[in-house]
């Protein structure tokens, strides 16, 4: 078999296996779309609930919350950033980052430092490389986050926005994070979490049919919202942390498709170049074989 | 006779939604009883059991952890961040 006839096959049998991989990989993520998409819908009637019951107190007594009291002056902001545990998923995670990046911009314009929470190890290794220094970071499980996940990340944000600035405490809280529009499109999203806009919430809703009924409150309405506000914050991150997850399974999926296609072509392409190169080796053996034949009968 | 639509939330689920005719409930301020036509009201639940008698006399008990209890207009809603039928 000739050299060059022999780098095409086993070009051909590399793309094969590559191939096989990413199909093997884009079917897993498909199946995981379901079952992650399933769970955004799970928590749904919790985080309505949740929501409903928030705007139920806003609206109905004018009880001052620290979550909700815009302060005067912000020093530093919090930007949590969700990304993934693991890549091979096409633009997934740099948009992100990049989304995050131009908010840093924004928020350092207005004068604000800026304490960063990253959520997956995408987001880790991206700031490790940079040398940049992060105020808190989660690793692992950013596939099938759990709600105990939400929880430890929303007492650790409130815990820094319940303190002063001087100790190291935030002023506002923003998020970034991947959010699954359909299994085509993802897009990264800007959410300021902290101090809650509850009052904008509730001018929305009201103009829609639903009113709100007077409330009893047990205890008292400050108390409720004392205890609603950080489950709002909790449900709130958790939303973030499936659609992120969610996502990540249709961005690998479609990163897997376009790379088992175009392993498709690659194999087409370096089929025709070796057959290309068979037909001429077989060309050349015949040429060589008339030509001796040829030679022998002249020689007589 | 009206029954209550009574849903019980946990953070990743729907636990529990049917008709219910009452819903004992303990709050921070003590156990609660709520029927049919009960004013609107939202309390925070202390850690323990919810009671829901179903219109056919079927007693269901689920534990709720860390929520609070919504009524409104015959609408019971038990949301609880960990939340499970006993």
């Amino acid at each position: 078999m000739g050299a060059q006839l022999r780098v095409y096959r086993q070009k051909i049998k590399s793309a094969q296996t590559t191939k096989k991989i990413t199909k093997a990989m884009e079917l897993i993520a498909a199946s995981r779309i379901q079952k992650a998409q399933a769970r955004v819908a799970a928590s749904t009637p919790y985080s309505r609930a949740i929501t409903r019951a928030v705007s139920a107190v806003a609206s109905h007594s004018n009880i001052a919350h620290f979550l909700t009291a815009e302060p005067d002056q912000i020093d530093r902001a919090a930007v949590v950033i969700v990304t993934s545990d693991r890549g091979l998923a096409g633009a997934f995670n740099s948009q992100v980052l990049r989304e995050a990046e131009q908010l840093t911009t924004l928020l350092r314009s207005e004068g604000k430092e800026i304490a960063y929470y990253l959520v997956g190890r995408k987001a880790v290794g991206y700031f490790q490389f940079r040398r940049r220094v992060a105020a808190r970071q989660w690793v692992g499980n950013s596939e099938n986050p759990e709600f105990e996940l939400a929880k430890e990340i929303s007492d650790a944000l409130l815990a820094d926005f319940t303190r002063d600035f001087t100790d190291g405490g935030v002023d506002e809280i923003h998020i970034v994070s991947n959010r699954f529009v359909s299994m085509m499109t993802q897009t990264p999203e800007v959410v300021r979490l902290l101090p809650l806009e509850v009052v904008e919430a509730t001018e929305a809703t009201s103009t829609s049919t639903e009113v709100y009924p007077l409330y009893e409150f047990e205890p008292d309405p400050a108390s409720v919202l004392d205890a609603l506000l950080p489950a709002y914050i909790e449900s709130r991150i958790f939303n973030a942390l499936l659609q992120s997850a969610a996502a990540k399974h249709a961005a690998t999926q479609k990163a897997m498709k376009s790379a088992s296609d175009n392993a498709d072509n690659l194999i087409t392409d370096y089929t025709r170049l070796a057959n290309n190169a068979r037909q001429a080796e077989i060309t050349q053996q015949i040429s060589e074989i008339v030509g001796g034949a040829d030679a022998l009968v002249s020689a007589k | 006779m009206a029954t209550l639509a009574v849903s019980v939330v946990s953070a990743d689920r729907e636990v529990w939604s049917g008709e219910a005719s009452l819903v004992v409930a303990r709050t921070v301020e003590g156990e609660i009883g709520i029927m049919p036509g009960h004013e609107p009201m939202l309390a925070i639940l202390a850690a323990g059991e919810v009671r829901l008698t179903l219109p056919g006399g079927k007693k269901i008990e689920a534990s709720a952890e860390d929520g609070f209890l919504s009524v409104q207009s015959n609408q019971v809603q038990i949301v609880a961040s960990r939340a499970a039928l006993a």
